[in-house]
């Protein structure tokens, strides 16, 4: 999506304070250096001239900014309670760890699938859910799940 | 959606592109704003106080009252739009973004005009994707019909609105802390009073409104406030949008009067339980408001009744529980979301989540003993009142409603090891 963080960028470059644009900045690091690396929020701090420090804080305090290397495929199993209702949460995470073979927190030896758990993502109506990098998948069962991943396996070889 | 009301926030959802300009002109669009522009501001504010409409993100501030609140006068001031929904079983902001975001445009625009604010935000939770899309679409529409900008409508009114996308916090739902995160800081709340009204966004005053509520603005203006009357309870005015998830047949969003039963959201248009076990539970507003019983299912679902049974209507997400489910671990579900978003700033809340959530654990796990069930009462009437924002009380809720509903389960747990439903 990077064209829709240009046009983030250009909405941002409305506001009224440099250091509002914190947030887009580090999105659009985010997206140039795959993950926020050290360099990368010194960057931002010094395109926005503002402390590296102020940056890294603000970076840490969200949860969709990365500050380690995220494996091609990021994998997030929504553990709110609509989702564990339906069977999803931790059954499906269970089902994740079981099919990938590694823990939620970690990444495949092959750097493809890294499994997390996060809060809701507002599809209770259409629980189980999960999302993977941008995209949000909905009404999981293991059906889909197994077609999700063969999808996404088949992505890398195409 | 229901049969007998008639639909008013999602009388657009579910006709093709509803989410186009184009679409949203031809089924009446923009006609609130035309009338809004040849009145005065206060006469605004006038129609939507006398509305009674409330605030729909969970606290239900009179609406009108809080643009009252805003100071007259032409320093500057600004309107953000609240679309940071992440309270565990609401979908209904993402619904109105997705699918109508010109109603909340309108809305807003409307806002700004009887405010005195020539700056408006969106504030977007970061998770979603097809929402940002879908926002930006629609204000550059909006800019290019003339009705966001300079001179809106040659009515000499200037209103610009951007999209500021959050970055994953459930926090920067609660007003000050949106403001904090508006301004590239750490989405962290801040002390009230002084109310954002009076000091908001780089200090200036500032509205701060959900989606839904903003969505209703413009079919006050154009039906008229003895019209919004006529919807819903003498002091709960208006349609809502209810999120029904959990064990029910139809998941989803239902827009109905405000003081429809619960019995009837979840009987007559939800279709019911989804098997054969009856009712046992429903979390009325959200992961915030404390756990209902099923004997009451007759609560009807407006600020007062809901407020009367013990509970809040919050988001109105009422998420439905089936008999046989372990209310101990629902409440631990609930903990764990807690835990995870308090920002950490004030001591008891994120203290207080760590240490519920761990004990929490422990019981679920079968590790859980004596003197538990009484810590995990202490702690929680010790984190009420005591943090800046609303979620160190949220937080509490699921531990003491199922503790007073359900506190044979948790003494199972501290007993056996094991759920009651395990025997």
């Amino acid at each position: 999506m990077s064209s829709e963080f240009v046009r983030l960028a250009d909405s941002g470059a409305r506001d009224p304070a440099k250091q509002a644009m914190v947030l887009t900045a580090l999105y659009i690091a985010q997206e140039q250096y795959g993950y926020l690396s050290e360099e990368a929020v010194k960057r931002v701090a010094e395109r926005l001239k503002l402390p590296v420090s102020q940056v890294y804080s603000t970076a840490t305090f969200y949860s969709l900014f990365q500050t380690q290397a995220k494996a091609r495929f990021n994998i997030q199993v929504c553990e709110g309670l609509s989702c564990c209702l339906s069977g999803g949460g931790d059954s499906l995470l269970a089902y994740l760890e079981e099919k990938l073979g590694i823990h939620a927190g970690a990444s495949t030896p092959d750097g493809l699938f890294s499994l997390e758990k996060v809060q809701c993502l507002a599809s209770c109506g259409t629980s189980p859910a999960l999302r993977v990098n941008d995209e949000l998948y909905e009404d999981l069962n293991s059906d889909k799940v197994d077609r999700l991943l063969d999808q996404l396996a088949g992505r890398v070889q195409a | 959606m229901s049969d007998a009301f008639e639909p008013i926030l999602t009388r657009n959802i579910g006709i093709p592109n509803s989410d186009k300009i184009d679409v949203y002109l031809k089924r009446g669009g923009y006609t609130a704003l035309r009338k809004a522009m040849a009145m005065s501001p206060d006469e605004i504010t006038a129609i939507v106080r006398e509305s009674g409409l409330r605030g729909r993100g969970g606290a239900g501030f009179p609406a009108g009252l809080k643009w009252s609140f805003m100071p007259k006068g032409d320093q500057t001031k600004y309107v953000c739009i609240n679309t940071d929904e992440g309270e565990p079983g609401t979908f209904k902001d993402r619904l109105l973004v997705e699918h109508d975001p010109h109603a909340i445009i309108e809305g807003t625009i409307i806002a700004a005009y009887a405010v005195g604010a020539h700056r408006a935000f969106v504030y977007i939770r970061g998770e979603f994707f097809l929402g940002v899309k879908r926002w930006i679409k629609a204000i550059d529409d909006a800019y290019r019909q003339g009705f966001l900008g300079k001179n809106v409508l040659g009515s000499g009114f200037d209103i610009d609105l951007s999209v500021h996308r959050g970055a994953g916090a459930y926090i920067c739902g609660e007003e000050t802390a949106l403001i904090n995160s508006l301004e590239g800081k750490r989405g962290e709340p801040r002390i009230k009073p002084p109310y954002p009204a009076q000091i908001g966004l780089w200090g200036m005053p500032t509205l701060v409104h959900n989606v839904e509520t903003l969505a209703n603005v413009p079919h006050i203006v154009n039906r008229g406030a003895t019209w919004f009357k006529s919807i819903g309870t003498e002091r709960s005015t208006g349609p809502k949008l209810f999120c029904v998830s959990g064990h029910v047949r139809r998941r989803g969003n239902y827009e109905l009067p405000l003081g429809v039963s619960l019995r009837d959201i979840i009987f007559k248009y939800a279709g019911g339980m989804r098997g054969d076990l009856p009712c046992k539970a429903v979390i009325p507003g959200g992961a915030s408001t404390p756990v209902l019983t099923a004997d009451q299912l007759d609560t009807r679902m407006d600020f007062e009744s809901v407020a009367a049974a013990g509970s809040m209507l919050g988001t109105g997400a009422v998420i439905v529980v089936e008999e046989g489910t372990d209310m101990v671990d629902v409440a631990r579900r609930l903990l764990r979301f807690f835990l995870h978003e308090s920002c950490g700033k004030c001591t008891p809340c994120r203290v207080g989540t760590r240490q519920l959530a761990d004990i929490l654990e422990g019981l679920v796990a079968g590790a859980g003993k004596k003197g538990d069930v009484e810590l995990l009462e202490d702690i929680s009437r010790n984190m009420i009142g005591k943090s800046f924002c609303p979620l160190g009380d949220a937080a509490v809720n699921p531990v003491l409603s199922t503790l007073k509903h359900f506190r044979h389960e948790y003494d199972h747990y501290v007993e056996h090891h094991r759920p009651l439903a395990a025997g």
